[in-house]
């Protein structure tokens, strides 16, 4: 049985649940004495401000905040505690734009995107559109979290579900300070569940990647390297086999903002992406290609910008009015945070983009 | 001035010693950054490597940087410590070793 660590903040009333109070930090301190370069004037030397959309690929939906987990660094504050959860109503609205959309990805994430109770009702529908890469994030636990989830890796299967799933490390320990106690054995018996039906294994076309994010105040390392090791290390030791591994960098917003202040390393933090900033990762960042709908139908840049509440510079800003042409002559909004996506190699939703 | 010897604010700082002499500062880092990439040695065991040698040259800097870069590399807290075990055990080792020495020189002058 997973033992959850701590509540959202939400639930603990932090002030940090406000996102005009993190938008506050961010904008304030470091960066508003100078000290540090901002996002915009960053990426405007390179002559990307306004940074502006490219074509549409990747249509991010997140169906509630409900999670069975309440991980340490979780930029959606999501828990057990969180009553936020997509209705039929909204999913119905964004089937009729997935039946348009030019995007190629549909990518459903949460929360625990499983724990919507129309959750297998929107894949099922949504799967008829014939969108060529449908992506759920899964956090694993949840497949063994109770009886009824047990059958998901065959309903995943059944509609060639690309399945991603976090998996801050190859150890128990740092997998279970930054997940809760007991993920770590809960997520190798949900990856063994999902190899044993061909999902992650050579040449299969069960898509299995896994989601790698720090555990703790610092950047993620190379990529490639850091998937030769996770492969290694999951075949030795549990014979489990994935197909890539995305690393991912922890934005400071949230429950990591919490945990960077908290911790003392918030502007040691600061420091480390700006001065990892790359500029050839700014061309690619997701909000270029990605638009996210948040669990009650409002359009943002990506879900860092949902959590922040800052939707999209567009007239068209709901999922009711939906209509892509107009969205794709916006202007992206940027704050701080957004240091964390071009930082290194860059960081997505997809892992690296430069 | 400093009240401390060491800030550790000042290791985001050292880049700028190229500002006194570009030319050999840039050497330098030219030099230090080769030196890290994947070789004969991958780059992960180099880190460990320099973790090691941050503990016995004692220096708070290079600690800091390389107990970070470890993590990124997700590189383990026993794989860490055993490293800082290796370079114990040279130092210790290089002190004891001169026991013989000593022995040497007291079977010499009381044997």
């Amino acid at each position: 049985m997973t033992k959850l660590k701590t509540q959202s903040l939400h639930k603990r009333e932090s002030e940090l649940a406000n996102s005009n109070r993190q938008i506050e930090i961010l904008s304030n301190g470091i960066f508003k004495s100078g000290e540090l370069p901002k996002f915009k004037d960053k990426i405007s030397e390179i002559g990307h401000f306004p940074l502006r959309p490219k074509k549409l690929e990747i249509l991010q939906i997140n169906v509630g905040y409900m999670c069975n987990q309440v991980c340490e660094h979780c930029h959606v504050d999501a828990g057990p505690d969180r009553k936020e959860i997509m209705t039929k109503k909204t999913m119905q609205q964004c089937l009729e734009v997935i039946k348009n959309t030019g995007a190629h990805t549909l990518d459903l994430t949460g929360g625990a995107p499983e724990m919507n109770p129309n959750f297998r009702w929107f894949v099922e529908e949504a799967s008829k559109a014939g969108i060529k890469d449908f992506i759920v994030r899964s956090n694993l636990t949840i497949i063994r979290a109770n009886k009824k989830y047990y059958d998901l890796p065959y309903f995943f299967k059944k509609h060639n579900i690309h399945v991603v799933s976090s998996m801050p490390h190859w150890t128990r320990g740092k997998t279970d300070k930054q997940r809760g106690e007991g993920v770590f054995d809960q997520s190798i018996k949900a990856l063994q569940d999902l190899n044993a039906i061909g999902y992650g294994m050579p040449n299969s076309r069960l898509k299995l990647d896994l989601v790698y994010n720090p555990s703790g105040a610092f950047l993620p390392g190379d990529q490639t390297s850091m998937e030769k090791d996770f492969k290694k290390a999951l075949l030795e030791d549990f014979n489990i086999q994935f197909h890539n591994l995305f690393a991912i960098t922890n934005l400071p917003i949230s429950r990591f903002l919490d945990y960077l202040i908290a911790s003392e390393n918030y502007e040691d933090y600061m420091y480390s992406l700006v001065e990892a900033y790359n500029p050839s990762a700014v061309t690619n960042v997701m909000c270029t290609n990605t638009i996210s709908v948040s669990w009650d139908g409002w359009l943002y840049d990506c879900d860092f910008n949902q959590m922040l509440d800052l939707k999209v510079a567009s007239k068209v800003k709901h999922i009711s009015d939906y209509n892509e042409d107009l969205l794709n002559d916006r202007n992206i909004v940027i704050s701080q945070h957004c240091y964390g996506c071009t930082a290194g190699a860059g960081s997505s939703c997809q892992g690296t983009v430069a | 001035m400093s009240k401390t010897y060491y800030d550790p604010a000042d290791l985001r700082k050292f880049g700028n010693i190229t500002e006194w002499s570009e030319e050999l500062g840039t050497k330098f880092f030219d030099y230090y950054n080769s030196v890290f990439q994947d070789g004969a040695l991958t780059a992960r065991e180099k880190s460990l490597i320099a973790l090691a040698v941050s503990h016995t040259e004692k220096c708070p800097y290079c600690i800091d940087a390389y107990s970070k870069d470890g993590l990124q590399r997700g590189i383990t807290k026993e794989e860490m410590m055993e490293a800082v075990h290796v370079g114990a055990a040279i130092k210790s080792g290089a002190v004891l070793v001169h026991g013989v020495q000593m022995m040497n020189k007291v079977n010499k002058l009381d044997g």
